[in-house]
């Protein structure tokens, strides 16, 4: 591969090379400011992670295939990479509080979540499988890390290290595939093995193979049944500031990834991959449905919640429209904002004194953070899918998706399993609402807590944006079109 | 009154209520008083609105009126088109003229955390009123499901002891039901390219596709109205319910249903109506007499009313299926009355509740003597309840008796022993509990009905005997829409119209084994019903 450089191509890698060089410099500040350098550490990043959001949005929106194919940018991934800037800016601003409760707040936990991010916008805008691969580490490791940061908690040790194991398993799985599918095409870059599957009419059996095992690399990242194990696990055991974002935006950029790499380099498998992925979408919407009802502890509900939910947004790939890749992603961004929110609601009436942990923890929240309270549910109740509420605009466009590529029988389950997943997200519910709180426990609790301006205002804006979105979703939708058709296109 | 969009104003009131109380600030005292008198006058001022609709409506005109039509969710297709007619008319009634009775049924007896309960009740208005106005199925959808968390949250924080275990099944049972009808919006919406319910209803489906489409429609009301066998959720969900929820739950939750098979599933599925008209005609009877004897042997108040109203929707689903101008007219008039009879004895059970804090039969006696003018009322709304001539009851249930005979003779006598059986089971509890000696002390200390209760119980009463009396400015309304519903039925079932559009009778007919993809290409070459009577 030749990575010769020229002056053209910089507006389309400069957020990237930007965010990395913030990186370098906080690294230093850091390494020699130590401890001290937290508070600093924290601002510049999310300094840098906003300038970085501003110069994405204001890149052309072209499509531009710069380092010898290796690395595009096109209307699809600016949208994908303002998610995943937004979702990361907004977990830097709600973690603040709870890291300090966590005894995580280290300079590392930043700079990981912005290594974490530059992975991810590698990832989003890969174009070839070295880039994808390179891409996918760099998020994976930072996350590793992550998880463990917390050293001294058994917990959160034994999830880094079930997460570090699976997942370098899959990363074996996925590079298994990329050298099956390099020896059968002879290239590595997507627009070269479209070139060469395109037109074919019977495919070798180690391209199908080699297809197979990117897709099990590629849906470890998102935790779609089967490769969902390590989720509950993990999002258990890390702190809950880390579970944040390993919540959201990995699970974008694993997301754009997925559909960058079946819909453009092996559009010509779709009746090879249809299957196996409507497969995955109906396991993961049934396992993540019934598998949570047994569960207690809230982040282990909302692991499965998030194995369900990636199986509703798989429905949109299955049926291999533009409609339908739309009708993906607009339910990832919604789901995004539901995720975030509801996790931003746990962050902040978590204590030092009292980790919020299951559902019992949070028992008649209504009579203490009653504002908190009616974000939760409210969140909650939007995440079940229940009308009038933004999650089920995204349910809808889905399920419009596959209905109308005469996938009834997706659409049916997926309908099924959404009744069974609203009992546990009801749950929860019952608990905030309808519970008589262990006053007891909270006195302490209340009054310890300070209002954050910065939680706030992402806790009111998740609830704004999601009302926003279902009175006026017709400019989100037409910029996710407008993303999906670039795809379809190239 | 075209410049005002009416129907709007009327939807979205209550809902601009309930976001003022949200923001109201205060000592805890204020706030509840204040939210008490901002509900109440946010319900009255809808409910005067409401009046104005049925001032200017026109009681000839067959077509939609108070027409808003705006495009929403491009596409998806979704539309924000309202509009009303004869038969939705009454049920925007019916609902703000019962939230407010609700509100004021609850002024003393909900204590703790009445912000939220105002607000919860305001937002269920606004939904129902949307419900009962959307023209476009996906926007009829998003106010029938959102029903559900209102109705959810005041189950289960106001409710009874078992408050968690009813609001769980009330919710999830009718989750279950309606997602089904989202799948079937979406393939209409796939075959025809529309939601807009008056562009979907000139296109004709196919059989088979129709009978599919009209199972998932049915799995949603079916729920709702609740018919037997999946009527279990409504005697725990009343029982558990504070006395307004269960108001509303009978008196407009229960409609919903019913009024979803005049809207949907006739005008869209005409074939299959008739196709499954002795099904639901066997499930009506059944319910009928099922739950009839099921409430005999009730010893809980409230349950036995829920039973009763289970036997009385019975009633409604038989006269939709006779498709004859009385049954439907009857049907309609029997929801409106079941609506304010129900909901009536509910608000009877309550008053005692309220002083005794039982509902347990057994537990009352000889009221008579303390209660004479509750004892009226109840009496009032027994007599109503078993369909008593002079009473609201007897006019919706002599017209769907009269539509069904002409369709079903042994349909019409099995109904009729659902009477007698109503009869019984009504009279029973009207005795037990004020009639006979006065055995508890603690009963001896009850007070009468306060103004209060008084006002409550009396325009009910008013609106019972209104009904049942002089029905023609109710009927003079219902009838010119139910005539339409019908003729329009009667003219796309006959299967003349689809010989005369040229030989497509085949395909749409005999069409078992086309598959959707085919009907849509034949829908979307244009063989709609563009040519009406």
């Amino acid at each position: 591969m030749n990575l010769t450089f020229s002056p053209t191509n910089l507006p389309f890698i400069l957020p990237e090379m930007v965010l990395l060089g913030t990186i370098f410099v906080l690294l230093l500040l850091g390494l020699f400011r130590g401890e001290f350098a937290f508070h600093r550490v924290m601002l510049l990043s999310k300094i840098a992670l906003s300038s970085v959001l501003v110069m994405v949005c204001v890149t052309p929106m072209t499509r531009e295939v710069i380092f010898n194919g290796a690395f595009v940018s096109d209307p699809f991934s600016i949208f994908m990479k303002t998610l995943v800037l937004g979702s990361a800016l907004v977990v830097l601003m709600v973690s603040r509080k709870s890291l300090a409760s966590e005894e995580i707040a280290q300079y590392e936990y930043p700079l990981l979540v912005l290594f974490a991010v530059v992975g991810m916008m590698v990832m989003i805008s890969a174009n070839d499988l070295m880039s994808l691969f390179m891409g996918v580490e760099l998020q994976s490791l930072s996350l590793y890390i992550l998880t463990t940061l917390r050293r001294d908690n058994l917990k959160a040790s034994e999830a880094g290290m079930k997460y570090f194991v699976l997942g370098v398993l899959s990363t074996c799985l996925l590079l298994y595939g990329c050298s099956l599918i390099y020896g059968y095409t002879g290239s590595t870059n997507f627009d070269g093995i479209a070139r060469i599957l395109k037109g074919s009419q019977s495919f070798p059996l180690p391209i199908t193979f080699g297809l197979a095992f990117l897709i099990a690399g590629l849906i470890f990242k998102i935790s779609a049944v089967p490769f969902h194990m390590w989720t509950p696990d993990v999002y258990e055991g890390a702190p809950t500031s880390v579970t944040t974002f390993l919540a959201s935006a990995p699970k974008v950029a694993g997301f754009a990834l997925i559909i960058r790499v079946l819909t453009s380099p092996f559009v010509s498998l779709l009746t090879q991959w249809q299957m196996v992925l409507a497969a995955i979408a109906i396991a993961s919407m049934v396992w993540g449905a019934f598998a949570a009802l047994t569960q207690s502890n809230i982040k282990r509900i909302l692991a499965y919640s998030a194995t369900g939910n990636m199986g509703y947004a798989l429905i949109g790939i299955v049926v291999g429209t533009e409609n339908g890749a739309t009708a993906s992603i607009l339910y990832v961004l919604l789901y995004l904002i539901m995720i975030v929110g509801v996790f931003s609601c746990l962050l902040n009436i978590t204590r030092r004194s009292q980790e919020i942990d299951t559902v019992e923890d949070i028992k008649g929240l209504v009579r203490v953070y009653p504002g908190t309270a009616f974000i939760l549910s409210f969140l909650l109740f939007s995440m079940a899918g229940i009308p009038p509420l933004a999650g089920f605009l995204g349910k809808l466009y889905i399920f419009k998706a596959a209905v109308t590529a005469n996938f009834y029988a997706l659409a049916i389950i997926g309908v099924l399993t959404s009744v069974v997943a609203a009992a546990y997200y009801l749950w929860i519910i019952k608990a905030i609402l309808m519970d008589e709180p262990n006053l007891g426990q909270w006195t302490e609790h209340y009054r310890t807590y300070r209002r954050e301006p910065a939680m706030t205002f992402v806790l009111l804006g998740s609830v704004a944006g999601l009302i926003w979105i279902f009175i006026a979703p017709n400019p989100i939708v037409k910029a996710a079109h407008n993303a999906v058709v670039s795809l379809f296109d190239s | 009154m075209n410049d005002l969009p009416l129907l709007s104003t009327i939807i979205f009131l209550p809902f601009i209520g309930s976001l003022f109380i949200l923001i109201m600030k205060g000592d805890e005292a204020t706030v509840i008083s204040n939210a008490r008198n901002v509900a109440l006058w946010t319900s009255f001022l809808t409910f005067a609105l409401s009046l104005i609709l049925w001032i200017h409506f026109e009681a000839e005109q067959v077509a939609y009126q108070f027409v808003e039509d705006t495009s929403w969710i491009k596409d998806v297709g979704i539309r924000y088109h309202l509009g009303i007619d004869g038969i939705s008319l009454f049920f925007i009634l019916l609902t703000t003229f019962l939230t407010p009775l609700c509100i004021l049924a609850s002024w003393e007896s909900v204590r703790v955390r009445v912000r939220e309960y105002m607000m919860a009740f305001l937002l269920m208005e606004t939904l129902l009123i949307g419900m009962f106005c959307a023209l476009d199925l996906l926007l009829f959808y998003v106010f029938f499901e959102g029903v559900l968390i209102p109705m959810f949250l005041i189950i289960g924080i106001w409710g009874g002891e078992r408050r968690i275990y009813s609001c769980f099944k009330f919710f999830l049972y009718t989750f279950l039901g309606s997602v089904l009808m989202l799948v079937a919006i979406l393939s209409i919406y796939y075959m025809t390219g529309s939601t807009d319910l008056s562009v979907v209803v000139d296109f004709i489906f196919p059989v088979h596709v129709q009978k599919w489409l009209w199972l998932a429609f049915f799995a949603s009301f079916a729920v709702k109205v609740p018919m037997w066998p999946v009527h279990t959720w409504l005697s725990d969900a009343h029982v558990e319910a504070p006395t307004a929820g269960s108001v509303i739950l009978a008196g407009i939750l229960l409609k919903m249903g019913a009024y979803g098979f005049l809207r949907f599933s006739i005008p869209l599925f005409p074939n299959a109506t008739v196709a499954f008209t002795p099904m639901v005609m066997m499930l009506s009877i059944i319910a009928i007499i099922y739950t009839s004897l099921v409430a005999l042997v009730q010893t809980d108040m409230k349950k036995l009313i829920a039973y009763s109203s289970i036997a009385h929707m019975g009633f409604v689903t038989l006269g939709i299926f006779t498709l004859t101008p009385q049954g439907l007219s009857g049907a309609v008039i029997q929801m409106l009355s079941h609506g304010i009879v129900a909901s009536a004895l509910f608000l009877c059970v309550g008053i005692v509740y309220d002083r005794l804090h039982t509902r347990d039969i057994g537990r009352y006696g000889g009221l008579v003597a303390r209660m004479p003018v509750y004892a009226l009322f109840f009496m009032l709304f027994v007599l109503a309840a078993i369909g008593l001539p002079g009473t609201s009851g007897f006019v919706g249930e002599i017209l769907v008796l009269v539509g069904t005979f002409q369709v079903n003779t042994w349909a019409a006598t099995l109904a009729a022993t659902g009477m007698v059986l109503s009869a019984a089971y009504m009279l029973w509890l009207y005795r037990r509990v004020i009639f006979g000696k006065l055995v508890y002390a603690d009963l001896k200390a009850l007070l009468d009905l306060n103004i209060r209760e008084a006002a409550i119980l009396g325009s009910l009463g008013g609106l019972v005997l209104w009904l049942g009396l002089y029905p023609d400015p109710f009927l003079k309304i219902i009838n010119p829409a139910v005539k339409g519903l019908i003729e329009n039925h009667k003219y796309w079932v006959r299967e003349e119209v689809f010989a005369e559009q040229g030989g497509d009778k085949q395909e749409y007919f005999e069409a078992s084994t086309t598959s959707i993809p085919l009907c849509v290409a034949s829908l979307r070459r244009g063989d709609t019903r563009k040519e009406k009577v």
